[in-house]
């Protein structure tokens, strides 16, 4: 049996990827995620799994190291930052475009520009509606734990490579830095095969493989961009997660992701003191977002506020989801500042219960 | 004619055919320019690979450029990179397939301007690849602007009245500049504007396939190439011009050979 150990969220992340069998991470240091490169460059890994573990040049490098392993086929891993996060959005999009998977975690902090290195949720349109060019998706996960940072990472590259698409873990600083308990899977071998797509070389068995995201016929374009659609839409069909906590008999509801959805715990505490009906309804998977089952909410609760720390970016796909069924607003502190459980119990009174 | 000419009816037996399309080269018709000098380049790397027996071992990576299709005509797997960023993407799959060869393909936009970082690092660590670099000194695919190897002087779609070092800075030698680097093991600069330049450029790109299984360090070769359509000359007129103002400013040889 393993044993719980206490650890960052962002060492979390970094052992996970060992443990889950990840052939290449390529990284490149920013504040507040630079320790899962630290930690995976001291974990001695020749003697674990022969895990390739590379400081890039750039972020721009990390991304293009990561297309490179991807389409031979192997588990690869980025972690950043905004800043970062921003210069890997071409090599995404191509990603994106060329059908490979892989993971990339983004511990946000207050921007834009160079901003704060302190904690922030002001990344989720850059993940969710595209950031690189053209038509796609990033499937977007929110770890609201360091037990999800860590189970977050197999879970990202199942999907990645079910869908042959880039995953991304959206987190932030606060959930990178704090200790908490984790319980480790354990350890899973480095994969021996290679999927059938993966350029690892033409063997006189099968024809060549390129891999390419470059369409210069337009109706060979459309056709693949109408293939991505579909493939998007069963993402979105199948792969929706949410968390649902004090909802039974909620007459308001806080919306929230990650380190805000944990605060939002105890705003629901101070509020049901006072006697104000309230629950949580925390989305896990950002993209696909859970539209259907918010809007299945506005049958019982009166309002809802969407608490993130950003100028309000969530809020919009919660507006959609109740299709002006209830009240919809948004909550949050910036710059790298958290919101405290009282500032959101006094917002959810004057915008949402006497707004 | 001759007493010993060969007839026609003799000329297409099987036992007098001399030479032959390779078939690590698909039989997709290049979409180059009649006389441009990626075609030939093409050829060179298809024959190599044959001649080395690494059909299953070779992993190419293509840039964006008028190379960007390269994919189409080598007869081996290979994976198109985002503008510059080859080396990178050359970089993870040898890390992680360290026994493959793996090469990347470039234009001078590609490898000296916006991926001047990527080259430059990649060459710096040493990796284990293998660099082919076409330099025309020209933006082909984009219709003949200014690249970063465009000489002074020259003419090009955004250098209208010729290059102006006052306006435009200087052309950038980048095989000068990653000679020096630790990292690059075999470093050359052939060209293949005449018959007996594609022999000395087929043997040092050999030479840069042939190294790699030695684990030494970055192999980079540069062909000093020609664009007649960006140019604006006929093949014959580039490859005239290509010698006598390119070669100057980009002199042929190897410039770092293994210590033997
Ligand atoms: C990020 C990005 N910027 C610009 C372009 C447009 N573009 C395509 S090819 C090219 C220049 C290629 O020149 P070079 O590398 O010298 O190759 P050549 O065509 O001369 O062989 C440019 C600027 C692009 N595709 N991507
Ligand atoms: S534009 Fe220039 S580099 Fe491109 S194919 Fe034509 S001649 Fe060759
Ligand atoms: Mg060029």
């Amino acid at each position: 049996m393993e044993e719980y150990v206490l650890m960052k969220g962002n060492e979390a992340i970094a052992e996970a990827a060992i443990r889950a069998g990840t052939d290449g991470y390529f990284g490149y240091p920013i504040t507040p995620q630079s320790e899962v490169l630290e930690y995976l460059t001291a974990a001695r890994l020749h003697e674990r799994t022969g895990m390739v573990v590379l400081q890039a040049e750039s972020e721009v490098a990390a991304i293009n190291m990561l297309y490179g392993g991807a389409g031979a086929g192997k588990k690869v891993l980025t972690t950043s930052s905004g800043p970062g996060i921003s210069l890997m959005q071409e090599g995404i999009s191509y990603m994106a475009g060329s059908e490979l998977p892989c993971l990339i975690v983004n511990v946000v902090r207050g921007g834009p520009g160079l901003g704060t290195i302190q904690p922030a949720q002001s990344d989720y349109f850059q993940s969710t509606k595209g950031g690189g060019h053209g038509d796609y998706r990033l499937i977007t996960l929110a770890p609201a734990s360091v037990q999800e940072m860590a189970d977050f990472v197999s879970l990202g590259f199942d999907l990645a490579f079910k869908y042959r698409n880039p995953v991304m873990i959206l987190t932030d600083g606060a959930l990178g830095q704090m200790m908490e308990k984790v319980k480790f899977k354990p350890q899973q071998p480095r994969s021996k095969k290679s999927p059938h797509w993966a350029t690892t070389g033409k063997t006189p068995d099968r024809e060549r493989i390129f891999i390419t995201s470059l369409n210069l016929d337009p109706a060979c374009q459309e056709r693949f961009n109408i293939k991505l659609k579909a493939k998007y839409k069963e993402i979105s069909e199948k792969e929706v997660r949410y968390e649902k906590i004090e909802c039974d008999d909620a007459d308001y509801l806080f919306v929230a992701y990650g380190t805000s959805s944990r605060i939002c715990q105890k705003s629901i505490q101070l509020a049901r003191n006072e006697g104000i009906k309230v629950g949580l309804f925390r989305p896990i998977t950002l993209w696909p977002f859970p539209y259907k089952e918010i809007m299945e909410m506005t049958g019982q609760v009166k309002g809802m506020l969407s608490v993130e720390m950003s100028a309000g970016q969530m809020v919009e796909d919660v507006k959609l989801a109740v299709e002006a069924k209830v009240k919809v607003d948004h909550y949050g502190r910036m710059g790298g500042i958290v919101h405290s459980p009282e500032e959101i119990v006094k917002a959810l009174k004057q915008k949402i219960i006497g707004g | 004619m001759a007493e010993n000419a060969i007839t026609t009816k003799e000329l297409v037996k099987k036992e007098n055919l001399v030479y032959q399309k390779t078939k690590l080269l698909t039989d997709d018709v290049m979409h180059y320019c009649p006389g441009c000098g990626h075609g030939t380049t093409h050829r060179l790397i298809a024959e190599i690979v044959e001649e080395m027996g690494i059909q299953s071992e070779i992993i190419g990576v293509a840039p964006v450029g008028c190379s960007v299709l390269m994919y189409n005509y080598m007869n081996f797997d290979m994976q198109e990179a985002a503008h510059g960023r080859a080396p990178a993407v050359a970089t993870g799959i040898k890390r992680l397939l360290p026994e493959k060869y793996v090469f990347t393909y470039q234009g001078d936009g590609d490898l000296a301007a916006i991926g001047t970082g990527e080259t430059i690092h990649a060459c710096n660590r040493g990796e284990n690849i293998t660099m082919i670099f076409i330099n025309n000194g020209i933006y082909g695919m984009t219709g003949g602007q200014m690249a970063p190897t465009t000489l002074i002087g020259m003419k090009s779609s955004t250098t209208p009245y010729g290059r102006e070092v006052s306006l435009a800075g200087n052309p950038l030698n980048m095989t000068d500049l990653i000679v020096n680097l630790p990292g690059t093991y075999f470093v050359s600069r052939q060209s293949v504007h005449t018959p007996g330049n594609v022999r000395k450029a087929k043997k040092a790109i050999k030479k840069a396939f042939e190294y790699q299984s030695l684990n030494k360090g970055t192999c980079f070769v540069e062909v000093v190439s020609n664009c007649p359509a960006g140019w604006k000359m006929t093949p014959v007129e580039s490859n005239k011009w290509l010698a006598e103002n390119m070669l100057p400013f980009y002199p042929l040889g190897d410039l770092k050979v293994p210590e033997e």
